[in-house]
């Protein structure tokens, strides 16, 4: 059987593929890649179908060497890729035959690369997903981020794939860098917040810290007030307690009042804290790419809204489907 | 506890971005409130529309995950408000079908112990255990009535989450009987698996190892996940507990600890359960009376 062989793990690559759905009533979120505008390009470069697993790295890219003929594709992170120490193009069709050695150098912006490999990653499903979920130690590659010497099974490549050295357009790549503007849906529990404090919730420029990882991003920068309450029968004492409920991914809490945590593919279902808001679904891509040190900030806008981003999303994977193939 | 009879306020409808939706039945919790979200939850269950995801009954709330290419979150809302209408009542009639666990736990374990006094700076009250500050703040007279009050009453499986297999469950007695504490004043880094907590008014077991804002009582010999799906009892499904569940905690001591971690670890463990009918009015009627008949059929 055709593999990958993992010289290197990176700092923390998993397999990831769309998601994991209809889990979520037992507590299971749905993982999946972080930035699904950039896995999707990525599949889309080596003619797989939409949804085959591919690889997500994290800061420092893995090692990988190829036992066959394939194509691949890098997308997302800017992290200069070789192979067999030949710089390579990014948001590009490359083959690779095998005894061919893919490497990253070091992350010049962005957080995730992806590495698509044509037939995708075939390792099981489980419950539907072939996604890492880490903290129960399900999914993905025995369900952990890759090590030295790990195998990964391919699957058979498709019979027509785009041609090496296609190309996906400047414009409709991800746009790295500067301040991360998350377009967010205001409610869930935003009544708890005073309206001064909403207002400098979205007027804040937020750092994100080091506690940033697939689970959620926790961010600095200001403080935010509740308005003073008797905690309801249930809940617990803290201004920032309520009774515990389902937290949607993509939102956004304000424990203690002065560290937001915006939650992500891997995130804790439920809890005890208010969630004042929700990143539109689209823009979960972006906060992906975000790292350790940079900017994020919070511009409110409706549903409707986040409906159309999400339809543009999709018009500009149709135009990378026709760019590509 | 029919004079306390709680009235809801109205529902409120929140979009979670463009893929949830969540409803808040009460800010504040009750059986009521947890009822009337497993009744909605159930119908929107049988009506199958496309495009709904998934759907979570919580403990005063609900939550949906949707695809907003297969239905606008808007329209599913104008359904939900249709099932506030037509399901959120429930008959005098209604009884739930489902069963009764005997769930063993060891208090004031070792392991708990010893997680609970490494994270003494994270707690409202340094100086002594987590059992002892609930105690004391119930108005316990010491620790041992606590614990006979956790184990003389059942308690309801309101929500699944936070990870998987994690059971929220809510004490079946009136609200002046019920337990209360906060949870930590940070979170944890780190429970043991298996961990018996306490937050708000919620017990739970940590299905897995990992962080935490729950204050620490004891420990279950048997889990409530298992992915591996090597245990008799989780052969159909990766978690044991489910939605209205009823769970009756019994104290054990160290000998009977040691005994099911064998078994469990042999693969041979089951948990003791009942499955009994379930009616929502005869228990708000007599809460301990209806608890009585229901701990005899264990």
């Amino acid at each position: 059987m055709s593999e990958i062989i993992v010289r290197s793990g990176g700092l923390y690559t998993t397999v990831q593929d769309a998601g994991r759905d209809g889990q979520y009533a037992i507590g299971m979120p749905p993982s999946g890649a972080l930035d699904q505008y950039s896995y999707r390009v990525a599949n889309l470069l080596v003619g797989n179908p939409d949804g085959a697993a591919a690889l997500e790295a994290t800061y420092i890219g893995p090692e990988l060497e190829f036992t066959d003929d394939r194509l691949i594709a890098v997308t997302g992170a800017e992290a200069p890729a070789r192979v067999n120490g030949e710089q390579v193009a990014p948001w590009e069709t490359l083959s690779v035959r095998a005894g061919d050695v893919l490497s990253f150098e070091m992350i010049t912006s962005g957080a995730r690369p992806y590495v698509a490999v044509s037939g995708g990653i075939a390792v099981p499903e489980y419950l539907g997903s072939r996604s890492t979920y880490t903290l129960t130690g399900i999914g993905g590659f025995q369900g952990r981020a890759l090590r030295t010497d790990d195998r990964l099974p391919l699957g058979s490549p498709p019979v027509s794939g785009p041609a090496p050295g296609s190309s996906v357009p400047a414009g409709l790549r991800l746009a790295l860098g500067g301040v991360a503007e998350l377009r967010l849906v205001i409610g869930l529990c935003s009544y708890r917040l005073t309206e001064a404090a909403l207002e400098s919730f979205v007027d804040t420029e937020w750092k994100v810290t080091k506690d940033a990882d697939r689970v959620g991003y926790r961010l600095r920068g200001g403080t935010i007030d509740f308005i003073d309450r008797d905690p309801p029968f249930g809940a617990g004492s803290d201004p920032a307690n309520v009774v515990d409920l389902g937290y949607p991914i993509g939102s956004v809490q304000v424990p203690g009042g002065n560290e937001p945590i915006v939650l992500l593919g891997d995130a804790v279902t439920g809890g005890g804290y208010a969630t004042v808001g929700t990143v539109i679904s689209v823009d979960r891509d972006r906060i992906a790419q975000a790292r350790t040190g940079d900017r994020v900030s919070f511009t409110p806008v409706d549903v409707d809204a986040a409906i159309s981003a999400r339809r543009d999303r999709g018009i500009r994977l149709e135009k990378v489907r026709a760019a590509v193939s | 506890m029919a004079a306390t009879t709680t009235h809801l306020p109205p529902a409120r409808y929140e979009f979670g971005g463009d893929e949830f939706i969540f409803v808040e039945l009460d800010q504040e919790m009750s059986l009521e409130a947890n009822f009337k979200a497993m009744a909605i939850t159930g119908a929107l269950r049988e009506q199958g529309i496309d495009g709904v995801i998934d759907i979570c009954p919580s403990n005063a709330s609900y939550m949906i995950r949707l695809d907003p290419d297969r239905v606008h979150p808007a329209e599913l809302v104008d359904e939900l408000r249709g099932l506030e209408i037509t399901a959120g009542d429930l008959p005098d009639d209604h009884t739930v079908p489902t069963r009764i666990v005997d769930v063993p736990i060891l208090f004031d374990d070792p392991w708990t112990r010893e997680t609970l006094m490494r994270f003494r700076d994270n707690h409202q009250d340094p100086t002594g255990t987590d059992l002892e500050y609930a105690a004391r703040i119930n108005g316990f007279r010491g620790v041992p009535e606590l614990i006979d009050s956790i184990t003389g009453s059942p308690f309801i499986v309101t929500m699944l989450g936070f990870v998987p297999g994690l059971p929220f469950c809510y004490q079946m007695v009136p609200r002046e009987r019920q337990i209360e504490v906060p949870k930590y004043v940070r979170p944890r880094t780190d429970t043991p698996e298996r961990a018996f907590g306490y937050g708000g008014a919620f017990s739970v077991v940590y299905p897995v190892r990992g962080a935490g804002g729950y204050q620490l009582f004891g420990i279950a010999p048997a889990p409530v996940f298992d992915a591996a799906q090597t245990l008799p009892d989780f052969a159909d499904h990766i978690a044991f507990p489910k939605p209205s569940d009823i769970l009756h905690y019994r104290a054990i001591d160290r000998a009977e600890y040691d005994r099911i971690r064998g078994e469990v670890e042999a693969g041979t463990f089951r948990y003791r359960t009942a499955e009994v009918e379930f009616s929502p009015s005869a228990f708000l009627a007599d809460p301990d009376g209806f608890n009585r008949t229901l701990l005899e059929v264990l």
